[in-house]
C-alpha cells in the first residue's frame, strides 16, 4: 500500500518492522520458570501478547488486515500469530480497506468478534463509510451490536510524511456509536486492546507508532484488562494540569519534571479514551489546579482539546484562575521534512512556555 | 430443478403482495401518513421475489430498497413494513429507520445502509462467520446500475473472490439509477462483464420472467453454496417509476416505458399460469381477495401504532450506555445542570 512504508523501515528515529519480538512462542510477557525478575515488554508486543492471549480465551476472535499473517504486520504487531492461529483465524486480504471492516461487521453480526489491522490508521479514511455510517450506527437502528476492533499505528514523528503521520482521532471521537482509544504505555495497550477485543460495540483503537519500540514497561501479572472510558493520573501537582494522551504524554511529564524544578508541580492526565472521555477526572484535576493547559498531537481546530475547553467552560467555569490554553499541532497536513515535522509537533519548549505563562497568570 | 406447481402459487402469491402492500403505501403516502419518501419496484418485482425464492432457511439476504418482495419472501409482514414507513414504536426499527432498513435475524434477514455497495463485504463477512462455524450458509445481495459503479462494491467482490465466500450478488439491471440511464453509468455492455475481472461466475436471465429468474437464482446458490465463490446474477429489468414518489421520470422516454409496461412480471406470470393451469382466473382472484383483507387489517393495526417516545428512543446507541445517556442529559441542561 504505502511507498513510505518501506522508507520507514530503513529507520531513523524507531526501529520499525525489525527484530525479534520477545516470547514470541508463548505471548506470555514474561517467563515465570525462569526464575528471573520480569522483562520488560515494548507497547507493540504488549499488544501483539494482548492479540494472541485474548485469542487462546476466545475462539470467536479473528483478525484480519494487509500483510498480517504471513508477513506478521508492517510493524509485526501480529508476528507469529498465523503460526499460532491458522489462516482462518489470521487473514491477510486484498488492499480493501472498505471491505475489511465491512467483512468484519459482517462476521460479527454472525458471532465472531473480529479485530482488523489498519496497516496505518491514515488509511481508515478509506473505510470512513463503513466506520461511521455502518458499524456506529448500527446498534441504534437496529438493537444488534457490531463488536469489532479497528486497530493500527497513528501518529507522527517516524518521518512518514502526511499520509503515514496522521493522528485521525478527532473524525471518529465525534461520532456518536463508536469508542475512541488510545493508550499510552505498554501494559495500557495490552489492557486496553483486551478491553476493546471483549466491548460489545465497535471500538477504534489508535496506537501510537513512535511508543511501538520506545515504551517499554513489565506487564502487570494476570489478565491486565484496562477499562475503556477511564482516564489516568500520571503525576500528581497543584499548580496547573495538563490533559493530553498518546505519545503527548511523555512530552507532558519530561515538561512537568522540568516546571518542577522550577517550584511549579504540574498534574499530568492521560486520557486513555477519547469516546467516551473521563471528563469527571479532567473536572476533578482542574478544580483542584484551577489551570488547564490542553496537549494533543492533533490538528488544533475540533480537536478533542476543544471539546475539553468547552467542557471546562460549562463545568469547572467558577474554579479557573486563568484562560484554558491548548498546545497542539497547527492545522496544517504533516510535512515529510525531519525538520518541518519537528515543527509541526508540539514541543518541549513550547509546552514549558505556556505551561509557564500559565503558572504565573 | 423446476418450480413445482405449489411453489408456483406460493410464487404468485409474493409477486401480488409486492405489488397490492406496495399500492396501500402509495395511498398511505398521499394521504401524507408516511415518513419521507416511497422508493417503489413496480414491474421489477420479478427479480426480489424469484432470487430470494431460490434460498433456503438458514441463508442470508440483505435487500436495497427496491426489493421489498424478497423482504417478504424472507419472512417479513406486511404489518412490519406498514409500521416501518409510517415510524411507529412497534416497528422492526421503532422509528429509527425506515422501510427495508431492519433486521430479522432468525429469518436471515439482515439491513443494509443507504450507501450503495457496502451490503456486499458485510454480507462476505457473514458467510465468513458462518464457514468459520461451520455452517454452508450462502448470502444473497442486490444492486442496481449505479450500486456497482462504487467502490465499495469493487473492494466488496473482490475480498469475496479471493476468499470464495458463498455470496450470490443479483444486479438489477432496471435502466436508471435515480435520473442516470445505464450507459451514463457503466462503460462495460452488461454489469454480468464485471465478473470476469473478478475472478467469479455470472448469468443473465430476463428479470422479469419469475419462473426463470428463480432457476438462474438457484443455480447460482448452488454454485456458492458448492464451494465455488461468489456469483453475479444480472436480472434484466425495468423500473416503471421514478426513483421516488416525488420524481416524475420526465427523463424517461414514454414509448419505452410503454414498452415495459406491456412486459410486465405479474401479468407475464398470469398469462403462464392461464396456459399452463396452474393456477386459473378464480383461483388467482381469490389469492388477490385474501391478501386485500390481510392487508386491509395490517394497515388499521399499523395506523393504531403509537409514535415512538423520544424518551425510549434515544437509548440503546452503545451496549455500555451510561456515558451516552448522560450526554444526552446534558443536552437539555447544558453545563448547569
Amino acid at each position: 500500500m504505502s511507498s513510505s512504508a518501506s522508507n520507514l523501515a530503513s529507520g531513523r528515529s524507531i526501529e520499525l518492522a525489525s527484530g525479534h519480538p520477545t516470547n514470541l512462542e508463548s505471548g506470555h510477557p514474561s517467563n515465570p520458570a525462569s526464575g528471573h525478575s520480569p522483562a520488560e515488554v515494548t507497547y507493540v508486543d504488549a499488544i501483539r501478547i494482548a492479540l494472541g492471549e485474548e485469542m487462546e480465551r476466545d475462539e470467536r476472535i479473528i483478525l484480519l488486515g494487509e500483510d498480517i499473517g504471513v508477513y506478521g504486520g508492517a510493524f509485526k504487531a501480529t508476528a507469529g500469530l498465523l503460526e499460532r492461529f491458522g489462516p482462518r483465524r489470521v487473514i491477510d486480504t486484498p488492499v480493501v480497506e472498505e471491505a475489511i471492516v465491512g467483512a468484519a461487521i459482517g462476521a460479527s453480526l454472525r458471532g465472531l468478534r473480529p479485530v482488523v489491522e489498519m496497516q496505518f490508521f491514515d488509511f481508515a479514511a478509506r473505510a470512513f463509510d463503513m466506520i461511521t455510517n455502518f458499524a456506529a450506527k448500527h446498534r441504534y437502528r437496529t438493537g444488534l451490536g457490531v463488536p469489532i476492533v479497528i486497530r493500527g499505528p497513528s501518529g507522527a514523528g517516524v518521518h512518514a510524511g502526511p499520509f503515514h503521520s496522521q493522528s485521525p482521532e478527532g473524525y471518529y471521537a465525534r461520532t456518536p456509536g463508536l469508542a475512541v482509544v488510545v493508550p499510552s504505555t505498554a501494559a495500557d495497550a495490552r489492557g486496553l486492546l483486551k478491553a476493546a477485543i471483549r466491548d460489545e460495540d465497535p471500538v477504534l483503537f489508535l496506537e501510537h507508532k513512535l511508543l511501538y519500540r520506545r515504551a517499554k514497561e513489565v506487564l502487570p501479572e494476570g489478565d491486565g484488562v484496562v477499562p475503556i472510558g477511564k482516564a489516568a493520573v500520571r503525576r500528581t501537582g497543584r499548580d496547573l494540569t495538563i490533559v493530553t494522551y498518546g505519545a503527548m504524554v511523555s512530552l507532558a511529564l519530561e515538561a512537568a519534571a522540568g516546571l518542577a524544578k522550577e517550584g511549579v508541580e504540574a498534574e499530568v492526565i492521560d486520557l486513555r479514551t477519547l469516546l467516551p472521555l473521563d471528563e469527571e477526572t479532567v473536572l476533578e484535576s482542574v478544580r483542584k489546579t484551577s489551570k488547564a493547559l490542553l496537549l494533543h498531537e492533533d490538528a488544533r481546530t475540533l480537536g478533542i482539546g476543544a471539546e475539553i475547553a468547552a467542557t471546562l467552560a460549562e463545568k469547572a467555569f467558577e474554579w479557573l484562575d486563568a484562560p484554558v490554553l491548548r498546545v497542539t499541532a497547527p492545522d496544517t497536513p504533516i510535512p515529510f521534512s525531519p525538520n518541518l515535522e519537528a515543527a509541526y509537533l508540539p514541543g518541549l519548549s513550547t509546552l514549558l512556555s505556556a505551561a509557564r505563562r500559565l503558572a504565573a497568570y | 430443478m423446476t418450480t413445482s406447481p405449489q411453489q408456483q402459487k406460493t410464487l404468485y402469491r409474493h409477486l401480488l403482495l409486492t405489488r397490492l402492500l406496495e399500492e396501500r403505501m402509495v395511498s398511505l403516502y398521499r394521504q401524507g401518513k408516511m415518513t419521507g419518501g416511497l422508493f417503489r419496484c413496480l414491474g421489477q418485482e420479478a427479480t426480489a421475489v424469484g432470487t430470494a425464492f431460490a434460498l433456503e432457511d438458514g441463508d442470508l439476504l440483505i435487500p436495497v430498497i427496491r426489493d421489498l418482495g424478497a423482504t417478504l419472501v424472507r419472512g417479513a409482514r406486511p404489518v412490519d413494513i406498514l409500521r416501518q414507513v409510517m415510524t411507529k414504536a412497534d416497528a422492526p426499527a421503532r422509528g429509527r429507520d425506515g422501510f427495508l432498513h431492519f433486521c430479522l435475524p432468525e429469518k436471515g434477514l439482515y439491513s443494509g445502509i443507504a450507501m450503495l455497495g457496502t451490503a456486499v463485504s458485510v454480507l462476505a463477512g457473514m458467510v465468513l462467520a458462518d464457514r468459520y462455524l461451520g455452517k454452508k450458509t450462502v448470502g444473497m445481495t442486490y444492486l442496481g446500475e449505479g450500486g456497482t459503479s462504487t467502490g465499495a462494491f469493487h473492494e466488496g467482490i473482490n475480498f469475496a473472490a479471493v476468499q470464495k465466500l458463498p455470496i450470490v450478488v443479483v444486479l438489477e439491471y432496471n435502466r436508471y439509477s435515480y435520473s442516470t440511464p445505464s450507459e451514463m453509468q457503466c462503460g462495460a455492455a452488461t454489469l454480468a462483464d464485471k465478473a470476469a475481472g473478478y475472478g467469479v461466475a455470472s448469468a443473465i436471465v430476463d428479470g422479469n420472467d419469475v419462473l426463470a429468474v428463480v432457476e438462474a437464482a438457484r443455480r447460482a446458490v448452488a454454485w456458492s453454496r458448492e464451494g465455488n465463490g461468489p456469483f453475479l446474477l444480472e436480472c434484466k429489468t425495468y423500473r416503471r417509476k421514478g426513483h421516488a414518489e416525488h420524481d416524475g421520470q420526465a427523463y424517461v422516454d414514454a414509448e419505452e416505458l410503454a414498452e415495459w409496461t406491456r412486459r410486465d412480471p405479474i401479468a407475464r406470470f398470469e398469462r403462464e399460469l392461464d396456459s399452463s393451469g396452474g393456477m386459473d382466473a378464480a383461483a388467482r382472484q381469490a389469492v388477490r381477495a385474501e391478501i386485500d383483507a390481510e392487508l386491509d387489517a395490517a394497515v388499521a393495526e399499523a395506523e393504531a401504532s403509537p409514535a415512538p417516545l423520544p424518551d425510549r428512543e434515544f437509548r440503546g446507541v452503545r451496549a455500555d450506555e451510561e456515558a451516552v445517556v448522560k450526554r444526552r442529559a446534558e443536552t437539555f441542561v447544558g453545563g448547569l445542570g
